[in-house]
């Protein structure tokens, strides 16, 4: 399992649209993918799971990813929700 | 007559057409086996996957994208791995694909709507949207497509779904009227997006409505007037047709400065009682916020907004507005507003009564948390603070203190804050008497117009029998506005008007002679407001 830990910028935070981009995004990968905020673990190729767990913008979220291939979606991931999920 | 909240402006005279929705019964489906269940689930996904994204390229043409990827959301939501895998689940465990359904998107829809989250409990009527969609492919129920309706149609039901509105031509449709819905609601959107007149909020509109009923639907005043006459109808073809030709004429004003006719300079900025209200006051060309009326986050809630949901929504404005003046009331609350978890005793006289500025001096701790959030928020735009009811100099002097307060604990903690102007609202007699004195202690000021005419003609405006007397233009209102305005202008100040008299056409004369400087409006109001200032002499 592979990991690092990034904050949310775009100000909505994960609502709908950035969610949808998000999850689409993640998968064409194999791997299992789970974002986690405190006592919080959540699905990241599930939009419902992102969007029920309300994350915020200015939190910090672990991201852990899981599979053959690991490395190349947590770099996608991470690049993604950085850069603000297409809002900044 | 049937009355609603008009939520987007115009006159719609038309022939009803009343959608009933057909009861999604599914207790006559026989489950035959597991498998034969998913196969049913599968195909209505497919199907619902299909429809969604037809109905969604027509939206991004009618509607713009906006509107369009709420609809993409759909789709992923149906596509949702755990919604899914939980789907199926329940189909194993014996459950029509029906029953899967509608299992699963209630369990969400739960979920949903109990996150503190606006946004996310917003996405309640998207999973209800879905659910019925699909069990209305699951029963072989057609859906009802508004895209077939004949033109002059004023089109009425209990809800409006993105995917019942998709196809939807606005030049078939005369007039929106719905059961549910506000301001902010998914068809209030789409109507003002495509200029439709619409009035939600029509309690039992599909009863009270017949197929073929003529129509007048009022989107300025939520009216909706059934079988009118033809005086009636003549009167309001002749409102519409001006409205009309005023709407296309004030556009021009859109991105034109706020100039007298004689060149000098003025502002005309909208009130706002959210943070997603800024939208139209850009789209209308405002140049500034004038007034956010922050108790309506206080509102319709079981718990005190924290500091960090406060300092969300006020740097959101501030943000938004992009360097421009945004200037936040703070808390506003007794008188009429009564906030259920703020236990605020029931009072004989609630508008001369335990409220606005006096309450939040009594109460430092809830007072502090919406000073903080607004001081750490000034770091992303140019934020005001402006405080409500004040009447003598001591008031002012203590909040200040606590505003000083405030700041330095934030520097302690080593959090930016910027130097936020302190201004008041001048709103009752005994701030606009002693204004001379108050203007040296205040940055700025802006009249409020509606309860400073109440105070001085000591007339409650919901009492019948003496509203008469409410009026702006009555002398000694007049004179109240006159002598603060002078006094600021004499303390070299800014001043602004942010109540309804700001955009009464018979004041801005007065006003503009007076040398009020900036002018705050409701959104609809702004482009008239700059029109009629562009026509006067200051």
């Amino acid at each position: 399992m592979v990991s690092k830990k990034v904050k949310i910028i775009n100000e909505q935070g994960f609502h709908m649209r950035p969610a949808n981009d998000f999850v689409r995004e993640m998968a064409k990968f194999k791997s299992d993918i789970h974002l986690v905020m405190g006592e919080k673990d959540v699905n990241g190729k599930s939009i419902m799971n992102i969007m029920a767990a309300c994350i915020k913008y200015g939190s910090e979220i672990e991201v852990r990813c899981d599979g053959e291939d690991e490395q190349a979606m947590l770099d996608k991931a991470v690049e993604m929700i950085s850069s603000g999920l297409g809002e900044v | 007559m049937l009355k609603g909240t008009g939520v987007s402006d115009g006159c719609g005279i038309g022939t009803a057409v009343v959608i009933k929705e057909e009861a999604l019964d599914y207790s006559a489906v026989i489950y035959t086996s597991a498998d034969e269940e998913k196969a049913r689930l599968n195909a209505a996904v497919n199907t619902f996957c299909k429809k969604t994204e037809n109905i969604a390229a027509a939206l991004e043409k009618n509607a713009g994208e906006k509107e369009a990827a709420i609809l993409h959301g759909h789709i992923e939501m149906i596509h949702d791995p755990f919604m899914v895998s939980q789907m199926q689940e329940q189909i194993d465990a014996g459950a029509v694909a029906e029953a899967a359904v509608e299992t699963v998107c209630n369990t969400f829809m739960e979920m949903f709507a109990g996150v503190q989250d606006e946004l996310t409990r917003q996405r309640v009527s998207d999973i209800r949207d879905i659910r019925d969609d699909m069990l209305r492919i699951l029963l072989g129920i057609r859906s009802v497509d508004l895209g077939a309706v004949p033109p002059g149609s004023v089109l009425v039901a209990r809800d409006f779904t993105p995917s019942m509105t998709g196809r939807l031509k606005k030049e078939n449709v005369q007039a929106i009227v719905a059961e549910v819905g506000g301001m902010t609601s998914h068809s209030a959107i789409l109507a003002r997006a495509m200029g439709i007149p619409a009035v939600l909020s029509v309690p039992s509109a599909t009863q009270a409505i017949r197929d073929g009923d003529s129509l007048i639907v009022d989107g300025f005043t939520g009216e909706i007037l059934t079988d009118p006459d033809a005086q009636t109808v003549a009167g309001y073809r002749a409102r519409q047709a001006q409205w009309d030709q005023e709407k296309e004429a004030l556009l021009s004003f859109c991105r034109l400065p706020t100039v007298t006719a004689n060149g000098v300079q003025k502002a005309v900025y909208g009130n706002i009682g959210r943070p997603e209200d800024v939208q139209s006051v850009v789209q209308n060309g405002g140049e500034g916020i004038g007034l956010f009326r922050t108790e309506f986050l206080f509102m319709d809630r079981a718990s005190e907004p924290s500091e960090e949901e406060q300092f969300e929504a006020y740097s959101t404005v501030a943000k938004a507005m992009n360097g421009r003046e945004v200037i936040i009331r703070t808390l506003d609350i007794g008188g009429d507003k009564e906030i259920p978890y703020l236990s605020i005793e029931k009072e004989e006289n609630p508008f001369l009564g335990h409220r606005a500025i006096r309450y939040c001096l009594d109460h430092q701790e809830l007072f502090k948390r919406q000073l903080r959030a607004i001081l750490r928020a000034s770091a992303y735009g140019n934020l005001k603070i402006m405080l409500p009811l004040v009447t003598s100099a001591q008031e002012i002097e203590a909040a200040r203190q606590l505003i000083d307060t405030c700041k330095q604990e934030l520097q302690n903690a080593g959090v930016a804050v910027r130097a936020v102007p302190v201004g008041i609202m001048v709103e009752t007699p005994a701030a606009a008497l002693i204004s001379d004195e108050l203007a040296g202690m205040a940055d700025f000021f802006s009249i409020g117009t509606n309860d400073l005419t109440g105070y001085v003609m000591a007339v409650d405006r919901g009492n019948a029998a003496v509203a008469g007397l409410y009026d702006i233009m009555q002398p000694p209102v007049l004179r109240a506005i006159e002598m603060t305005i002078k006094n600021a202008k004499k303390a070299g100040i800014p001043v602004g008007m942010c109540g309804e008299g700001a955009a009464d056409e018979r004041l801005i004369p007065k006003l503009l002679e007076w040398g009020l400087d900036e002018f705050s409006v409701s959104a609809s109001s702004i482009l008239r407001t700059r029109k009629i200032i562009s026509e006067q002499n200051a």
